[in-house]
């Protein structure tokens, strides 16, 4: 039983960038509790400043490696936004399509390569590759299926190139989308397998209720596109955002942190499966249902069951998808829409694997940024792993301090934290309208 | 023969050079098993700074990452650098463009003084530099032969020639033709021509080749109308930090 406890892990391993995590605890009371970014911040606002509305895209991407696709999507989407673009269906076709396997391969590294081992009791995927090869063997799978996914449709896996305003610099053939919905069928072993071993691994029981906010669609479950949607029951178009939120700096933190109306929330898989379950295939209800994950759910920890899911909804949705393009027929005439540059201001909002990401840009006349402004899911996760770790605590002080480390590390990397992202990242903040 | 015991290292980036070591997927476990990965916080948490090999993402943006560089290059024999930030600052170095102060000011307002942050500089300003494999993101083959050769003694082959013959062997029709300005006929290959194959025009992201062919590229430019300042923007993406013009290239 601990009644003093002094807990620094610096940097935090298997998240994405540099963290650290501080706790002091004196005669049981918390007298500390921080999650501090120290992480080096990269000016992307200020970068964009002056460039051609054919870049953003480009450089956005590469705020983060893990989902490029996903800052690439939003930055498309406040530019066609800003300069009255409108693409194709198909062009949005094989955006969700591309955009489900980033989710997909950044899911998988999450809950297999970095969450896993904790699971397990090691400190890495390494020795998993002896003692439970067939786990190791699953992820590099259905990770390479994403990735190749993402290959094919925007030419490499990592910053994609022919994802840009207007549409696709080149289309896949018909072939290879025959030969992506053979992978995808091919996959649904591995996610049987997948399932038969998540169902042994015991998830930290933990509650705390609190604001989820996603995207939400009428009929997708939304990750390229939708609404703004919280829990507590609003719903706002996604060009209006500052209208609940708000970031601010902090001053331990290179990232910005982020409020909705004074309060915490959190963003990512489990606000998506708590917003829009009703909109994902059967299939991945039933999954969900299998892993003991029901809307609303209030454990952190089963964000990492929620990424599960997602990946399973994902590779129904994308055989859906696959079988409207072909049906449709590819076309080359569709692949790109006329750009006329011109003055405007634009809001691209999509999910990213880790939530809620919001790129908002003003071009003037010569269709050059003006201002632009980023917000990062994690920005805005970070007030939330904070009330989580509060909440958390003082239910586990009974436990060995190395007990105690671990749940916590376990706590912050179920939100799955993408610092290399959020070094912009602000708290963002919710305002009460 | 014993595992060359290899750290990798993250610095100010995206960590996508990262990444695609994770995405070898095929390779991967046959990496694993040839090296004793001793330092990768991404992924493991336990780390020794016990190292042979150092591979290296990321430029060198504050003074905190100044002596964690150095420090690397006091224990590593061998420093790798992957990637363009790491190679060249990368697409970093567009805050040198604007402006350091101007960019904190911008970014963090009146709160500025609380950030850490210098001229972006890429790694082998503050350490050397045995290997670079460039790119953005780098090639993750390149990198797995840069690790083998390091393995059997045995220089690795970095290309040292424009983009334009991967390019031809591709069989591409030359992206000029189709309306879009291109940097291939002076930047280094290596990338199997990737953005030319996706239809879109080179953006030098592995650099300038040793002894590049300027009049070469002025001439395409000229012949499709266009100046080298019409190329200089998008050049400047990931070599503002390297701050040689395609001018000074030619000498």
């Amino acid at each position: 039983m601990a009644n003093n406890l002094n807990i620094e892990v610096s940097p935090l391993s298997r998240v994405e960038g540099h963290g650290d995590l501080i706790i002091n605890v004196k005669d049981k009371k918390i007298e500390k509790l921080m999650f501090r970014i120290p992480e080096s911040p990269r000016f992307f606002e200020a970068m964009l400043v002056g460039r051609k509305y054919d870049e953003p895209s480009h450089i956005t991407s590469r705020i983060c490696g893990i989902c490029s696709v996903a800052h690439t999507c939003a930055s498309i989407k406040a530019t066609e936004k800003a300069l009255g673009i409108k693409p194709s269906e198909q062009t949005i076709n094989l955006r969700k399509l591309i955009y489900h396997h980033e989710n997909v391969q950044s899911n998988v590294l999450h809950v297999y390569f970095l969450a896993a081992p904790d699971f397990f009791g090691v400190g890495s995927v390494i020795p998993l590759v002896e003692t439970y090869p067939e786990v190791v063997n699953i992820a590099l799978r259905t990770k390479k299926m994403a990735n190749d996914i993402v290959r094919i449709i925007g030419g490499r896996a990592v910053h994609p190139i022919r994802t840009v305003i207007g549409g696709f610099t080149k289309l896949p053939t018909e072939e290879e989308m025959i030969k992506m919905k053979e992978m995808l069928l091919a996959s649904y072993p591995d996610l049987e397998k997948s399932l038969e071993i998540l169902r042994t691994l015991k998830i930290p029981e933990f509650e705390r209720k609190t604001e989820y906010i996603s995207i939400s669609d009428t009929i997708d479950y939304a990750l390229y596109d939708g609404n703004i949607k919280s829990t507590d029951g609003w719903e706002i178009d996604d060009q209006n955002y500052l209208d609940k939120m708000k970031e601010k700096v902090v001053k331990y933190s290179t990232a910005k942190h982020c409020w909705v109306k004074g309060n915490v929330f959190m963003v990512g898989a489990l606000a998506r499966f708590n917003n829009n379950y009703q909109k994902l295939t059967d299939n991945a209800k039933k999954y969900a249902e299998e892993l003991g994950l029901k809307a609303p759910c209030h454990n952190t920890f089963m964000n990492n069951i929620a990424q599960f899911v997602e990946i399973v909804h994902s590779i129904d949705d994308s055989i859906r998808l696959i079988d409207k393009i072909l049906e449709d027929g590819l076309d080359e005439g569709k692949a790109m829409t006329d750009i006329k540059p011109g003055a405007g201001r634009g809001v691209g909002v999509v999910e990213a694997p880790r939530g809620l990401l919001i790129h908002d840009y003003t071009y003037n006349d010569k269709g050059r940024v003006e201002k632009a402004n980023l917000i990062i899911p994690t920005g805005m996760n970070y007030a939330n792993i904070e009330k989580d770790m509060h909440a958390l605590v003082p239910t586990i002080l009974d436990k060995s301090e190395d007990e105690i480390r671990l749940t916590c590390e376990m706590l912050i990397r179920a939100y799955d934290p993408c610092i290399s992202c959020s070094t912009h990242f602000l708290k963002v903040k919710l305002i009460n309208r | 023969m014993s595992k060359p015991k290899v750290g990798i290292f993250g610095f100010t980036g995206c960590g996508g050079c990262q990444l695609e070591i994770l995405n070898l997927e095929d390779q991967l476990l046959d990496l694993v098993n040839a090296i004793e990965i001793v330092h990768f916080t991404e992924l493991v948490t336990e780390y020794s700074d016990t190292y042979e090999i150092a591979l290296v993402e990321g430029s060198i943006t504050t003074k905190h990452g100044v002596e964690r560089i150095k420090k690397i290059g006091n224990i590593a024999k061998t420093i790798v650098a992957i990637g363009a930030c790491a190679v060249t600052g990368g697409l970093n170095c567009l805050k040198n463009l604007y402006g350091l102060e101007k960019a904190k000011e911008l970014v963090y307002g009146d709160k500025k003084d609380w950030i850490d942050s210098i001229e972006v500089k890429p790694i082998d300003t503050y350490v050397k530099v045995d290997y670079y494999s460039r790119g953005c993101p780098p090639n993750r083959f390149e990198i797995v032969d840069i690790v083998r050769s390091l393995i059997v003694g045995r220089k690795p082959e970095i290309p040292n020639y424009p983009v334009c013959v991967e390019c031809k062997r591709n069989g591409n029709t030359c992206v000029y033709e189709l309306g879009i300005t291109c940097m291939g006929p002076i930047s280094r290959a290596g990338c199997n021509s990737r953005c030319p194959n996706s239809v879109s025009g080179c953006e030098a992201c592995r650099g300038v080749i040793d002894e590049p062919n300027v009049n070469a590229q002025k001439d395409l430019l000229a012949e499709y109308g266009l100046t080298v300042e019409d190329i200089m923007e998008g050049f400047n993406l990931y070599n503002a930090c390297k701050g040689k013009t395609i001018e000074q290239k030619g000498k």
